[in-house]
């Protein structure tokens, strides 16, 4: 009995934590295009509902209602798994994220691997989905995508691991501890800016949103889905975008951590700066697809391996050695 | 007993989906299939409690080993008429397997009972995580091993790199930094142009 309530009680936070993201996919939409609207000077959403925040539901059920198109010659099992794939993966990472001390589905000893891994995983949908598709465009997209999105881990991994060294656990809830002293994007500042411009290239996003460049491909990898294909797609990016944030957030940002540990600002519960953390991460993303005008391909790959997987590598070697020579290492 | 019903659901379903590799007529469907059998291959040593050694395959050979396997897979053009036909690999699969299957037996059989790789229950080292247990293993007892294993790849990977640059002359490569440290001065010249009187 205790062991199917413990079971029926996982189930609980699993849609809580589905909920919130799907809650934060939401706000993120909007806030998204508000943002770009202001950039451009434009007014935005602003029809539906007050100053336009159903929108997003507007298009939803927009989405939903639509009739799914599946291309004549496509591999149907593939070209319908494949969008399912990359949700499923961007959902489930978040199994592990803590969101504030305690406030974890799976608090597990190896969690950042974990999300490592999962979020590796995310480029089978859109190469899947892309081969499925059987197009020209959709196939070129899901090369591009492949080969970005294995260049940039590289050097994610090597970010990754210039934290831990300073931590000493795998465990996302002591990464977060340690940075009670000081955060981790003050010592380790270049490999905040690595990452955060991995994660935008890992996540497809701008400037580095090559396989779905449209004044090249159409639309990519996403050419051929339509409706609630696309909606899944569309929703496992955002999920693996906000997972990115909050990768950041939990790095280098001190996760759920006040900025200063004094009387006003530690009152304030952990999950309300975790959030209000990603949200500015999320906001950063925002405003580099309105400003930063989009990367041709082989810029791209320079950049991967012929400048972030050299300094990651170095950096690697330097966080080593200060901490062992100044006997730091935890 | 819950552990032992996943293992077999794991271990069978490792099975099917190497068969099906094997079998499969589209060669995107094994490489699916391939995938398919190293996620349950973590979920084995998942129920073994290596949980580092499970996300480790699921980051290197899922992550990084197939999706080339499948980028590579994808961008060949293939013959299906050519494919179907029988092929005679079938001789040389079974030495090699036979040879792989009488390693194992002799592993388990006449490997010596102080060195096993099974983590005994009761050892101190219990109380580590075993990603822990396993760097301290790996950097100190077996650094040798480790740093000849890092060498093997790395004349690999020089290798394979070697095998495929090739350079072509005509290229035309983009030099960043020249571009970047152009200015006005370098570029640009100003000529005073005498013209002709026309009438």
């Amino acid at each position: 009995m205790e062991y199917i309530l413990s079971i029926l009680f996982i189930f609980l936070q699993s849609f809580l934590v589905i909920f919130a993201v799907l809650m934060m996919a939401y706000l993120g939409i909007y806030g998204e295009r508000k943002l770009w609207a202001a950039v451009q000077l434009r007014r935005g959403p602003n029809i539906v509902g007050p100053f336009g925040l159903l929108q997003p539901v507007a298009d939803f059920l927009k989405l939903l209602l639509k009739e799914p198109i599946i291309p004549d010659k496509a591999n149907k099992v593939i070209f319908i798994m494949a969008p399912l794939v990359t949700c499923f993966v961007a959902l489930s990472a978040w199994a592990v994220v803590p969101f504030a001390e305690n406030w974890v589905v799976a608090d597990i000893n190896v969690g950042i691997l974990y999300i490592f891994a999962i979020s590796s995983l995310g480029v089978y949908g859109i190469i899947l989905g892309g081969w499925a598709s059987n197009s020209k465009y959709p196939f070129m997209g899901a090369m591009r995508s492949a080969a970005q999105m294995v260049s940039y881990e590289v050097s994610i991994g090597f970010v990754i691991i210039t934290v831990l060294l300073c931590v000493g656990s795998l465990n996302l809830t002591d990464i977060v501890l340690a940075q009670k002293k000081i955060w981790f994007f003050i010592p380790l500042f270049p490999m905040f800016i690595i990452f955060f411009v991995s994660a935008l290239a890992e996540t497809n996003r701008p400037p580095f949103d090559l396989p779905e460049a449209e004044a090249e491909l159409v639309a990519g990898y996403q050419v051929e889905y339509s409706s609630s294909f696309f909606l899944l797609y569309f929703l496992g990016e955002l999920a693996a975008t906000f997972l990115m944030c909050a990768m950041i957030t939990i790095l280098f940002l001190g996760g759920w951590l006040p900025p200063l540990d004094i009387y006003p600002l530690n009152a304030i519960p952990g999950v309300v700066w975790f959030m209000l953390k990603v949200a500015f991460i999320f906001f950063m993303f925002g405003m580099v697809k309105a400003l930063v005008p989009r990367y041709r391909y082989d810029q791209l790959m320079r950049l991967g391996w012929k400048v972030f997987l050299p300094i990651s590598l170095f950096w690697v070697v330097l966080t080593a050695s200060v901490l062992f020579i100044f006997d730091l290492a935890p | 007993m819950f552990a032992s019903i996943l293992f077999f659901i794991f271990s069978f379903l490792i099975l099917a989906s190497a068969l099906l590799v094997i079998t499969s007529k589209n060669p995107v469907n094994s490489v699916i299939f391939l995938i398919f059998s190293f996620f349950n291959a973590a979920g084995i040593f998942l129920i073994a409690g290596a949980e580092f050694l499970a996300l480790i395959m699921l980051i290197v050979y899922v992550g990084a080993v197939a999706v080339l396997f499948l980028f590579v897979v994808m961008m060949l053009d293939l013959n299906f008429e050519e494919l179907n036909k029988k092929t005679n690999f079938v001789k040389t699969g079974i030495i090699t397997s036979g040879i792989l299957i009488a390693e194992m037996i002799v592993l388990f059989v006449y490997y010596p009972e102080e060195q096993s790789f099974i983590i005994n229950k009761n050892n101190k080292l219990n109380s580590l995580t075993n990603t822990e247990i396993i760097g301290s293993k790996i950097y100190t007892e077996h650094f040798y091993h480790f740093q000849i294993a890092g060498l093997i790849l790395l004349v690999a990977m020089i290798g394979a790199i070697v095998l495929t640059l090739r350079h072509r002359d005509n290229v035309r490569r983009q030099d960043i930094s020249s571009q970047v440290s152009r200015d006005q001065e370098k570029n640009v010249e100003l000529k005073d142009i005498t013209f002709e009187e026309t009438e």
